[in-house]
């Protein structure tokens, strides 16, 4: 009745050539896809929590602040992140056209989506440089400072997003999906909304509070 | 063979440092060394820091009663189970009583714990700690300010306002009044505007049980009294009546020598003291 | 204890919920089994020789911090001439505050962290849950690749001109901020948070598929709450890493950003570094240095308990497998973990007592600190339950859990010191502190490692660990380790504060070198110690005995797979029926009654 370590038997012991098939799933019934990026989008959370906790607490610690629409062009701004909402409904609208068995319909949303999210980062890229160039960058103060790491910071998850949404365009295009298999649209969909409704978050913050 | 060999000499000569080192902790045990520093506390100077030594006694209470109770069933567990017993071990999953039970105990200590530290805490950081009975705050002694890698500290001069031309500063030695246990009340500190140039250094007198970071960009109010009864029973019989002053945050290179002394003097010898400043002031200007 | 009934599969996934197996073979080249692998037993494995590698490295940092602590600017003998040619072979004070951050650094970010995590994590997780491998197995190979830009910045980061970074493992401002205030660490520093962001990157990825496979990989028949009690501590530390970690990488990129392009998160108005005004420089300011302390805070408060809570479940499952004994109040484990990692986050105020913070916020923080302590007391307490009665084999992945629950208790009872306010102002920042956390991140965490790697190495080569080497391992390293870190409270006690490169500059102190004399040969007697882990582990690997599936006569599934497990862990099909801690049950013969065996009962 000692444990001893048990003696090594080639007959029962050594690896063998075959392995189990696993068909079976024990979670909530979700794609597993869809559930690692729902996980995914909740370190994005906290990721974005931290620095709009960092953007009230200097806020609210300085003795003045300057007037945004001082300071940046809201209407702009504005026309942006209206171009970014089209880009979530574009998005809805392909999921809607693929569930369809609908190729082209997918092909045209999608496409669309892709350049207004290439839009906005253009916008972005020409308010930085605009600004870049009358000599406003981090440096200067504490707006500044938040304003360029803040939106940058949004600004890099929309390359991101917009880089994964042409990775699966791509693969559309290539007759990757069905209405039965659209799991890796949805997934880039899911992040591609999330990074719309941080936009709009931060655009109230920042441009317009 | 050879293998054995080695580890057995291995074994043996690390052993035998291990060895000499504990006989030589012995030794220095018995070193001579200034006998009023210890391997302990230095001795506190005021009411304030002995309420802390009280807290510490109190935890060290409790947390030593909680060690000896599970390092004691450890010890009972492996000793009395660990034989070669053939048969199997009890078969449980748990005890709902015996959780209730152990979550209830250590919750009242930690509970006792928190509570009776409470007051302690205020009177070392609530602002209301260091005003008089009408709720003025009391008079500020000296700005004290650090930056790398030295202590330096500002008095207001005879005016009592900082800014005047009659401000004085003193660089290493912090010297302020004694509280006169007789004729002061327990609530009156001495209080201080603790500010840094640079980066994070932090005012530590192991003495006083006093310690806060200076952080650059904020003023704090800061407040520590020492008893002229205390002071005259640990300090009385020693030639330098002074106490360190140490810099606890990591300020750069020179963290390591950012060091300060502090000298109480009663109230008339105070006097005197800013009487020479003042004149050594004007002396040089 | 037998509720052989539940099975939760679902329908339609898979005939019967049950495993079929199938006979397709691959042979892999070298490079992809080995190098660019996708196993998670090899990426198991990788982390774990990533962290012992790193783990001498941060021992050599912490001999050369003895030597400097117990011989202040002595020469070295034999590598002085070879190290500090420049110095007169002796340590100098900018390389001293280089020498702790990087050993703080390396132990946390690259020793413990990738060892609990990352190897244990990797290679324990589909094992006991009965799966092939971690749901996204590239995402699992990109996790350990992210690994190889964060050393790439942390060893560029020690070869700046001028030195390496020297702000502490803290990095607080302006300090890690300005560069005239470290001159040493100019670009060292923004290196240190580069490589940072990378282990986040390489965490945030293991994290994410660690939650995944653990909710949705397991076998027919293992609910929640059959599952190993590692397994529970690591779907916890994974989620408290998910939620933690993106404030740190937000935190120091906001840092990177006050250093490269001036910014001024962190830095207050009118300061004078150097001689130097960084706003005259043209750098922002109005920043708060206080923000940095609460957002680094706010992750490595967590972060302690991601060092520790994995270790708690690798030494439950130990623990019992050599008691043969149940574990001893399996739920109240599992809540006691959550609630750990939940209180976590509320209590990272306690490293800011003398901060200057809010004082008000400082009282909330010391009562959650408290509250905190009652998890870890019950876990404690049912671990003393698990050993009462028991059949304790003292075999050495056994003597080292025992130590490590021995240790945790003095270094999480040093801890109520530290929560209760008063007296954590005086013992803040001095080696009080040093000593608790050694306590329990070395003599706790880096013991369970121990005690996990001569657990699991049959599982992971096939061969057993020498049994008398493994017991003289500990024997010496328990001793030696309480030579060190409990001398360190006395240090404390006396008021020396920590990150001091010579103590005994300061009246106070100087007639404390001999104590740090003390310490220094017990660490170097540690250090050399270990001589017996290194030999015994690369000579098991290759001659050590042959064992079978399951040396240890345990229960859990992992046991269930060939040593080693081949690609795709099982050569069978799996269902499992009970919990995984069913030693000693009277329904069987043998003392211990497998998760996955058919029989009802005698
Ligand atoms: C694995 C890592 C780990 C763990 C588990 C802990 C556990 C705890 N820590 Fe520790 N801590 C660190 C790692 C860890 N810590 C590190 C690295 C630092 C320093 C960072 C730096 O500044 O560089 C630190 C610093 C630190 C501080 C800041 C000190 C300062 O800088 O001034 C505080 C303050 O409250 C603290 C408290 C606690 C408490 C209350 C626990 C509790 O969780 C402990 C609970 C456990 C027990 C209490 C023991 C078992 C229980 C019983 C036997 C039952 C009965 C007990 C009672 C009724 C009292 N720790
Ligand atoms: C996980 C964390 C960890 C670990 C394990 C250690 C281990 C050790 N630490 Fe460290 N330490 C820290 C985390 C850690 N430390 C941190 C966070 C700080 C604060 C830094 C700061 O202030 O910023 C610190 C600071 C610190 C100081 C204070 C410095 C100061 O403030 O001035 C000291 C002083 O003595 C010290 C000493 C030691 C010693 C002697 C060990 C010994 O236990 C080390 C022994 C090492 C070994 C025994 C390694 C042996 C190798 C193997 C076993 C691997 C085998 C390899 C193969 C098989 C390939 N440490
Ligand atoms: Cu000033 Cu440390
Ligand atoms: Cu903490």
């Amino acid at each position: 009745m000692t444990t001893a370590i048990t003696s090594y038997d080639p007959a029962v012991d050594a690896p063998e050539h075959h392995h189990p098939v696993y068909d079976y799933d024990s979670g909530p019934p979700v794609d597993r896809g869809k559930f690692a990026i729902w996980v995914f989008l909740g370190t994005e959370i906290m990721f974005f929590t931290g620095l709009i906790g960092t953007y009230i607490v200097l806020r609210a610690g300085s003795p003045e602040w300057p007037n945004p629409a001082h300071r940046l062009a809201v209407g702009i701004t504005a026309f942006n992140t209206f171009v970014l909402i089209c880009s979530s409904a574009t998005v809805v609208a392909g999921l809607f056209a693929v569930q369809k068995d609908d190729m082209a319909g997918l092909r045209k949303w999608w496409g669309l989506s892709i350049l207004l999210g290439a839009g906005f980062v253009g916008i972005q890229v020409y308010e930085y440089v605009h600004l870049i160039q009358h000599n406003m960058t981090p440096n200067q103060d504490l707006f500044w400072s938040t304003f360029y790491l803040m939106t940058g910071l949004h600004g890099l998850h929309v390359i991101v997003g917009v880089i994964w949404l042409a990775v699966v365009y791509v693969k559309a295009l290539r007759g990757g999906f069905s209405s039965k298999n659209w799991v890796g649209l949805e997934l880039a969909g899911l992040y591609w909304h999330f990074v719309d409704l941080v936009w709009v978050l931060l655009f109230t913050l920042i441009y317009l509070m | 063979m050879i293998m054995r060999i080695t580890i057995t000499l291995l074994m043996v000569a690390l052993l035998v440092l291990g060895i000499v080192s504990w006989a030589d902790y012995e030794f220095w045990l018995m070193a001579p060394s200034p006998s009023h520093y210890t391997w302990w506390w230095p001795e506190e100077m005021s009411t304030l820091g002995q309420r802390v030594d009280n807290l510490f006694w109190l935890i060290l209470v409790m947390v030593t009663v909680m060690f000896v109770i599970t390092m004691g069933a450890l010890i009972l567990a492996i000793w009395k189970f660990s034989a070669k017993r053939e048969d199997k071990a009890v078969f449980i999953h748990g005890s709902h009583k015996l959780e209730l039970l152990w979550t209830a105990i250590p919750a009242a200590m930690l509970l006792v714990i928190a509570f009776s530290q409470m007051s302690t805490f205020a009177a070392m950081q609530f602002d209301s700690s260091m005003q008089d009975e009408d709720g003025h705050d009391l008079p500020v002694l000296c700005e004290i300010w650090g930056s790398q890698f030295d202590w330096r500290f500002r008095y207001p001069g005879k005016d009592g306002r900082f800014g005047t031309n009659d401000d004085f500063e003193s660089a290493y030695e912090l010297v302020m009044p004694m509280r006169d246990t007789e004729k002061d009340q327990d609530k009156k500190m001495v209080v201080f505007l603790l500010r840094s140039r640079d980066v994070l250094h932090s005012f530590f007198v192991p003495h006083l049980r006093f310690k806060r970071d200076a952080v650059p960009g904020m003023t704090q109010r800061i407040w520590m009294a020492v008893d002229d009864e205390q002071m005259a029973e640990i300090m009385g019989g020693r030639e330098d009546k002074t106490f360190d002053i140490i810099c606890a945050e990591l300020c750069g290179w020179g963290h390591y020598k950012m060091s300060g002394r502090v000298r109480v003097l009663p109230d008339a010898e105070y006097e005197a003291w800013v009487e020479e400043m003042t004149a050594l002031q004007f002396g040089n200007s | 204890m037998s509720d052989t009934h539940a099975s939760n599969a679902r329908p339609g996934m898979g005939e019967a919920g049950t495993t079929r197996t199938s006979h397709e073979h691959h042979e892999l080249g070298f490079i992809r089994k080995y190098i660019f692998s996708t196993d998670h037993k090899v990426i198991g494995i990788q982390f774990m020789l990533l962290g012992l590698v790193f783990f001498v490295l941060g021992g050599l940092f912490a001999m050369a911090i003895r030597y400097q602590l117990a011989w202040p600017w002595e020469s070295m003998p034999v590598i002085g001439d070879l190290l500090f040619p420049n110095t007169g072979q002796a340590i100098t004070p900018e390389f001293y505050t280089m020498l702790f951050t990087m050993h703080g650094t390396i132990m946390i970010f690259f020793v413990i962290i990738p060892l609990l995590t990352g190897a244990f994590g990797n290679f324990l997780i589909p094992l006991m849950i009965g799966a092939p491998d971690m749901a996204f197995p590239k995402l699992n190979m990109f996790g350990f690749w992210a690994m190889i830009p964060a050393i790439f910045c942390v060893l560029m980061s020690f070869h700046q001109p001028g030195g390496g970074p020297a702000a502490g493992w803290t990095a607080y401002p302006t300090l890690s901020t300005i560069e005239s205030a470290a001159p040493g660490s100019v670009s060292a520093q923004t290196w240190w948070l580069l490589a940072l962001t990378w282990v986040g990157v390489s965490s945030m990825m293991g994290a994410v598929n660690y939650v995944t496979t653990i909710v949705k990989m397991r076998a027919p028949g293992m609910t929640m709450f059959r599952m190993p009690l590692t397994v529970w501590a690591l779907w916890i530390a994974a989620l408290l890493q998910l939620f933690a970690l993106p404030v740190l990488t937000a935190a120091s990129l906001m840092q990177v950003s006050d250093r490269v392009l001036h910014s001024g998160f962190f830095t207050p108005t009118n300061l004078v570094i150097n001689q130097l005004n960084p706003e005259g420089a043209g750098a922002a300011a109005g920043g708060q240095p206080l923000l940095w302390q609460h957002l680094f805070w706010f992750y490595s408060h967590p972060a302690v308990y991601i060092m520790v809570v994995p270790a708690m479940g690798l030494a439950s499952d130990i623990l019992s497998v050599h008691a043969r004994k149940p574990i001893f109040g399996y739920k109240p484990m599992v809540y006691s973990m959550s609630s750990i990692a939940g209180l976590g986050f509320i209590v990272w105020g306690h490293h800011m007592f003398a901060s200057g913070m809010n004082p008000a916020l400082g009282m909330t923080f010391m009562v959650a600190t408290m509250m905190i302590a009652l998890p870890s007391a019950i876990k404690v307490f049912n671990w003393l339950g698990t050993l009462w009665g028991a059949r304790i084999q003292l075999t050495t992945p056994m003597l080292f859990i025992l130590g490590f629950i021995a240790m945790f208790i003095i270094g999480g009872l040093s801890g109520i010191w530290m929560a209760a306010t008063p007296v954590d102002i005086y013992i803040h920042d001095t080696y009080i502190i040093v000593a608790h956390f050694h306590y329990v991140v070395f003599a706790g965490s880096v013991f369970a490692i121990f005690a996990a790697i001569y657990h699991w190495f049959p599982k992971m080569f096939g061969r057993v660990m020498n049994e008398t080497l493994g017991k003289i391992h500990f024997v010496g390293s328990f001793i030696f380790t309480n030579g060190v870190f409990y001398m360190m409270h006395q240090l404390g006690m006396a008021g020396l504060m920590r990150r001091t490169a010579d103590p005994y500059d300061y009246e106070t102190y100087a007639h404390l070198q001999p104590l740090n004399v003390f310490i220094t040969i017990s660490a170097f007697c540690l250090f050399v110690w270990q001589i017996f882990f290194v030999w015994n582990f690369f000579h098991s690997m290759f001659w050590g005995k042959r064992v079978g599936r399951n040396p240890w006569n345990a229960c859990s599934l992992e046991w269930e797979a060939p040593s080693p497990p081949g690609h795709g862990n099982f050569d069978h099909a799996l269902r499992v029926h009970r919990g995984p801690y069913e030693y000693a049950s009277p329904d069987v013969e043998e003392d211990f009654f497998a998760q996955t065996r058919e029989v009802e009962s005698k």
